[in-house]
């Protein structure tokens, strides 16, 4: 600190005549680290100041969301979504259990892959978040109010939902397209007879203007490939959206090899402007598809499921001018609409160089029906007809490319572990950047959107080996950030991230704090089992169930001392929080309780099923640290024998 | 000093008789510069007699309770006080049946409404912080609420009154 303010404060020239040519040498170097421009500077978020942009970054195999500052990299929460959290009882608490329960019965975990913003007119507005489950299809809205989960829609008639949830530029629609094909309507069938029976679904799921509600409104029964990724298009594009496809060999073992075989593989262009007339025209069949959709609902703090039992399916077969196969090499991953929605930049994860094609050519080749043959009745349009250009020799294992607002695309290459910075127009590089190490996807704060915030670039890399300290056989991944206000990239920093996160979402920090919740209205509590004030808590016996009407404040439990448990019982301890302040959550845990503790913010109501299996003592604790008398805020449970005559009693002092 | 202390004192029973008075009329307090910086703090001389927050004039209270109002503010106190404080005995905070005859009525609004600001500088507040050991929470009441349950202890008080 003190050369900082010393060589900020003087000039060299005196420092030299003040104390030497020797100390003039030894010092300067500093100039370029500790300088004004210095990377440290840039990243460093003094303590008590805010960062200027919240990061979303998918948890991956964490199943979750995790919540970043930047530039500072500071973790700033967790948001469980498609894993249980014991930290918090997401998953746990009778209110949230069902938000987790599919057509496959209750899944505790997922594999959460794209956080995508909502949108309004193209630039993210910081309503929701919304991320997809890999593994049992499902589209999660997470309310950036409250920074939970408010939403959970399963998606039938897929495979794994990967292109997805991208959003169209008023967030009309989220889309979700299957990542392994599967008979659809799913049967009992040889893997061998992939050809004849796998295909593939894109869904489109509306959602509501004003409350966020996801409907799906229709499915478009797609070829049997991979879908690996999607946007929407804006400008001159919007009504169409863009998903990579591999495995168009349509292989079913061994992909590795089996579906590296064709030089080029699709970009799927979808009008689903056209999709619109046909479903309003009736030319969907509806089908019977089971599924689940699961929602909060913050009046009664409980989530609402819904059993689903059919869809609106659109046959390309019967919708001609719906859907279009740009070929795209090779195995792509990214399908990435440039700012002004004329470009989209393919990621060819076994090409040298990425395809860029024109949309507007892409139009002018539908209109001439400049076709190369078509696959299962949809036409594949010749490859020069679309393409804008191509970023030559910009690397190895090219997979997705981000904006700045400046006229620039950046895409990460995984296998050369680098970023690569091009121009638009010229698809000229004009800049790279090594990651440590295997890059995947890129993050620029609205860089997906019509208005890249482009001063940040942060990079998600897969391996870091001998980038931080040894945590045995398994490593970290990691965040990379890069400053791109000037014409080189250059690195910031690096932290380490939670799961795998496989892309982001960025957006100005002043977008998502001005819908910030502090605490729930407990006016508007309307749980079933709420206790508004000490006064009503109670604790009644019905047949071997018994419910505990509780509230929780600094720093006691109404009830503290309850006795007349009996081995046997399902008891239901339904904790009020009777807070009205803003950080102020209360905990709940008691011995030997299967399930996790209760986290209950401020106004809300939290419910712990327990079984005890012993007579005994039970002590009952906050968990959460609320206040100098934390400590104090106990009670106990009494639980006797099955067949014992202690009656329900309890204190309200 | 002791005559300004007088003076102050003189000032303050005159403020508090007419800010309890059913006149009706706008009290406003208007201390001299010598008289705000005689107290701790640097607060005003309204500040401590009627507490730190955003009540900064006296309130328009009529001699006869409202008695729906006061209902609701029991309502009210129920939820979101009750867990700390009961009207005729002292739980985490003190029993409240005779505040209103310790307190002003803009105190004890303040009170309501901005209670870490009043812990940490009022010096009322502070004795009683002292005395209980838990600073009381901040249950964002808005000023209606609060109001309302002014208006219930008021007629808690009168009925102990009544009754003594």
């Amino acid at each position: 600190m003190w050369s900082r303010i010393k060589l900020s404060k003087l000039s060299y020239l005196a420092l030299a005549l003040l104390i030497g040519g020797l100390i003039f040498i030894v010092c300067s170097p500093k100039k370029d680290t500790m300088g004004t421009d210095d990377a440290a500077s840039k990243v460093f978020v003094p303590p008590g100041s805010y960062d200027d942009f919240y990061a979303f970054l998918s948890g991956g195999f964490s199943g979750q969301v995790s919540v970043y500052g930047l530039p500072s990299g500071r973790l700033l929460k967790v948001i469980p979504v498609f894993a249980v959290n014991p930290e918090n009882g997401w998953g746990y608490t009778e209110e949230t259990k069902p938000m987790l329960t599919s057509v496959h019965g209750f899944i505790p975990w997922d594999d959460s892959h794209h956080p995508e913003l909502s949108m309004t007119d193209g630039v993210p507005d910081g309503r929701w978040l919304f991320i997809n489950a890999n593994n049992t299809p499902r589209i999660a809205r997470i309310n950036l109010g409250t920074f939970r989960t408010d939403e959970i829609l399963e998606i039938p008639n897929s495979g794994g939902s990967h292109a997805s949830p991208f959003t169209t530029i008023n967030t009309e629609y989220v889309v979700s397209a299957t990542r392994f094909s599967v008979p659809i309507p799913d049967k009992d069938v040889p893997i061998a007879s992939y050809k004849e029976n796998f295909r593939g679904t894109v869904t489109f799921i509306k959602v509501d203007p004003k409350e966020g509600d996801m409907n799906i409104a229709f499915q478009i029964l797609v070829p049997g490939y991979n879908f690996d990724l999607s946007h929407a298009g804006k400008g001159p594009s919007n009504g169409w959206f863009f998903f990579s496809c591999y495995n168009t060999e349509q292989a079913h073992t061994l992909l590795e090899v089996n579906a590296s075989q064709n030089d080029k593989d699709f970009i799927m262009a979808v009008n689903w402007k056209k999709a619109e007339e046909y479903i309003a025209q009736g030319k969907f069949k509806e089908w019977a598809s089971e599924y689940q959709r699961n929602r909060w609902d913050e009046r009664t703090q409980t989530t609402i499921v819904e059993k689903l039992n059919k869809v609106k399916m659109l046959d390309p077969k019967e919708c001609p001018d719906m859907l279009y196969l740009m070929p795209c090499p090779k195995s792509p991953h990214g399908a990435d609409v440039d700012p002004s929605g004329e470009y989209i930049a393919g990621g060819g994860k076994l090409a040298g160089m990425v395809p860029v094609f024109s949309f507007s050519k892409m139009i002018k080749a539908i209109e001439e029906k400049a076709f190369d043959g078509d696959r299962d009745g949809i036409p594949v349009l010749k490859y020069d007809a679309v393409l804008a250009g191509e970023v030559q020799e910009s690397g190895l294992g090219p997979l997705h490319t981000e904006f700045d607002d400046k006229g620039y695309g950046y895409t990460s290459h995984f296998i050369t572990s680098e970023i690569v910075k091009w121009k638009i127009g010229t698809w000229e590089v004009v800049d790279r950047a090594p990651t440590y190490y295997s890059v995947g996807h890129l993050m620029i704060p609205g860089g997906d959107s019509k208005k890249p915030w482009g001063k940040y670039l942060l990079a998600m890399n897969k391996i870091t080996k001998d980038r931080y300290l040894p945590t045995g056989p398994e490593l970290t991944q990691s965040a990379q950030l890069f400053d791109i206000s000037g014409d080189k990239m250059k690195m910031l920093s690096d932290f380490p991230t939670i799961g795998e996160p496989h892309y982001a979402q960025g957006i100005p920090a002043e977008l998502v704090r001005k819908r910030e919740v502090k605490f729930f209205d407990i006016n508007k509590n309307e749980h079933k089992y709420v206790t508004k004030g000490p006064r009503e808590a109670k604790v009644v016996r019905t047949g071997k169930e018994v419910h505990v009407w509780m509230t929780a404040s600094r720093s006691h439990f109404t009830p503290d001392n309850i006795e007349g448990f009996k081995v046997g019982d399902v008891v239901y301890f339904h904790v009020t929080n009777i807070e009205q302040d803003w950080d102020v959550p209360h905990g709940f845990a008691i011995k030997g309780t299967q399930n996790s503790e209760l986290l209950i913010m401020p106004g809300e109501t939290c419910t712990m099923k327990w079984e005890p299996k012993k007579a005994g003592i039970y002590p009952f604790y906050c968990t959460d640290f609320c206040s100098a008398l934390h400590q104090e805020m106990q009670g106990y449970a009494r639980v006797s024998e099955a067949n014992s005559n202690v009656p329900i009693s309890f204190n309200k002092d | 000093m002791k005559i300004l202390k007088t003076v102050l004192i003189l000032f303050a029973v005159s403020v508090m008789v007419l800010a309890c008075g059913d006149s009706g009329e706008k009290v406003k307090a208007t201390p001299t510069k010598a008289a705000k910086a005689a107290n701790p703090n640097g607060l005003t001389d309204f500040e401590m007699l009627h507490g730190i927050g955003p009540i900064k004039e006296a309130l328009k209270l009529s001699e006869t309770i409202d008695v729906a109002l006061a209902k609701k503010g029991e309502k009210t106190f129920e939820l979101k006080c009750f867990q700390c404080h009961r009207v005729d005995s002292k739980l985490v905070g003190p029993q409240l049946h005779d505040v209103t005859q310790r307190r002003t009525p803009e105190y004890i609004v303040n009170m309501m409404l901005n209670p870490e600001g009043m812990i940490q500088k009022h010096p009322e507040a502070k004795k009683l912080f002292a005395q209980f050991l838990t600073p009381m929470a901040n249950q964002n009441l808005t000023k209606d609420e609060a109001m309302s349950i002014l208006e219930y202890l008021r007629k808690e008080g009168k009925e102990v009154k009544k009754g003594s």
